[in-house]
């Protein structure tokens, strides 16, 4: 069957078999491998993307699902060449070790600071409570979040080459 | 990798659109909502249709939350999240909102349906128990019309519901009764589990003296309401008679031993979670009356 989304801004089309699951779609068919795939049970959360605003585990949507929505994933954080305060607080306050729940981590926390932007440790916990992290202890991720809510809108630094769209 | 086997995908542009998709591919159809059930269990080869129909895209008609006439009617696609957030229902039944913030993990919360819960009917599932508490009535939409049936004839047993192929749920509605308030008390292992156990219960006041109670049991494999009138209809709130009704409440369960407990600990938590459920219910019947 035909598919047809918005990936980061982009429409693409693709001609895909129904049972294609998301996570895949963005991997294989696109080639927008920031996105992560672990546990395929819906409960790592390494897979989580937005799906019309809202972040979904992709490993348990079909990308027939998302045919004629908007799909954001962690290539659809920067903007304009500048990464996003959620990217540069896993930067500044080691939000990251091995890396492997990072983006799924990331796009859960863009979500909650564009709805609540001054969260508590408590709210952040709670958000990314569906979401596996087997190296940091989650401390250094709540600081990341944290550190986010606090550098919304000041001047950022310019982001690393990333394939930003998919192929 | 896990996949689903291969199926054919139909996107329903209407409740009636749906139905007719249904009754034309027959029992080889499934509806998905969510899918949060439903796909992890095609993955595992539990489920295995040749069609599915998304009825995703039938937000307008299936995706609301309105009060009028006594009751609170709810579309079956509106998600978790929604539930969770309503202002509405969190004042006129606050067991929703107890039950809600521990259903899952909020990522799933953002896809997983009231539909869908209910027609998956998982005896770990949570709000099956809230409705059957709150003695919801459901409304079944088929191509020769509605029928509205009650938690007692909706729920047949794990997995099985009074919804027939060619069917969808469509609407949940919830009697509003003065004097009324509600809770639900529940135990799991982590963050995002299911229930090891857990007991929802709606309660009635007038004077200060209990007129009316259901409580009603999750994964503990009671069958309905657990009937406590007995010990709580016309008694004075205190916490004997919560024990009482504690005690009622593992009588009336059933559990099995598997990696979430043992038969007698969840045995244990139906009879305890009962009486902290009663006791906040209570205490929040007795705040909300002037
Ligand atoms: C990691 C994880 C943890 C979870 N933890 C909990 C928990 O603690 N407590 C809990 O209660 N639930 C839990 N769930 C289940 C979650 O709430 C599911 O989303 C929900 O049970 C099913 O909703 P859905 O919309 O995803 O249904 P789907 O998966 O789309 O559908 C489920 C079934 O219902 C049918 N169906 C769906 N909608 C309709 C309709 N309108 N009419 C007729 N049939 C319909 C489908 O055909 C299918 O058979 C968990 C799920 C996951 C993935
Ligand atoms: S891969 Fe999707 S939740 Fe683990
Ligand atoms: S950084 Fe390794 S899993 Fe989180």
């Amino acid at each position: 069957m035909q598919v047809t989304m918005t990936v980061n801004g982009t429409e693409v089309s693709r001609d895909i078999e129904p049972r294609t699951l998301l996570v895949h779609f963005l991997r294989d068919t696109l080639g927008l491998t920031g996105t992560h795939w672990g546990c395929d049970t819906s409960n790592c959360g390494v897979c989580v993307v937005w799906v019309d605003e809202r972040p979904v585990k992709s490993c348990t949507m079909l990308a027939a699902m998302a045919g004629g929505k908007s799909v954001r994933t962690v290539e659809g954080l920067e903007r304009d060449g500048e990464l996003d305060p959620v990217q540069r607080g896993f930067m500044e306050c080691h939000g990251l070790q091995c890396g492997y729940c990072t983006p799924g981590m990331m796009m859960t926390a863009r979500w909650l600071l564009d709805h609540n932007p001054d969260p508590t440790e408590g709210e952040i916990r709670e958000a990314i409570s569906g979401q596996i992290c087997r190296c940091t202890g989650y401390s250094t991720i709540v600081r990341s979040i944290r550190w986010a809510a606090t550098h919304e809108n000041s001047s950022s630094i310019e982001s690393p080459e990333t394939a930003g769209s998919p192929s | 990798m896990q996949v689903p086997s291969p199926f054919e995908y139909e996107r329903a542009q209407s409740v009636q659109h749906a139905i007719a998709l249904l009754e034309r591919l027959g029992e080889d159809a499934r509806v998905v909502a969510g899918g949060h059930s439903l796909l992890p269990m095609m993955k595992l080869r539990l489920a295995d249709p040749e069609y599915l129909v998304d009825i995703n895209d039938l937000r307008e008609e299936l995706g609301y939350i309105t009060v009028e006439g006594g009751e609170v009617r709810i579309g079956a696609l509106v998600r978790h999240a929604d539930l969770l957030a309503d202002e509405n229902l969190a004042a006129l039944f606050p067991i929703i909102r107890d039950a809600e913030r521990l259903i899952a993990d909020p990522v799933v919360r953002n896809w997983g349906t009231l539909g869908g819960s209910l027609c998956q009917a998982d005896p770990s599932e949570d709000l099956t128990t809230v409705c059957e508490a709150l003695d919801a009535q459901c409304v079944i939409t088929g191509s020769s019309g509605q029928r509205v049936v009650s938690m007692a004839e909706f729920y047949r047993g794990p997995y099985e519901t009074a919804v027939g192929e060619a069917e969808l749920l469509t609407e949940v509605r919830l009697p509003i009764r003065p004097g009324g308030a509600s809770a639900y008390q529940k135990v799991k292992r982590r963050a995002g589990d299911w229930p090891v156990a857990a007991s929802g219960v709606a309660v009635w006041l007038d004077g200060g003296t209990v007129t009316d109670a259901r409580v009603a049991l999750t994964a503990v494999g009671a069958e309905g309401v657990v009937d406590v009138s007995d010990v709580l209809v016309g008694a004075t709130p205190s916490e004997e008679v919560f024990a009482a009704a504690g005690a009622l409440a593992s009588a009336a369960s059933a559990p099995v031993t598997d990696s979430r407990g043992s038969a007698e600990y969840k045995r244990h938590l139906a009879g305890e979670l009962t009486v902290r459920a009663l006791r906040s219910a209570v205490e929040r019947a007795l705040s909300s009356t002037p």
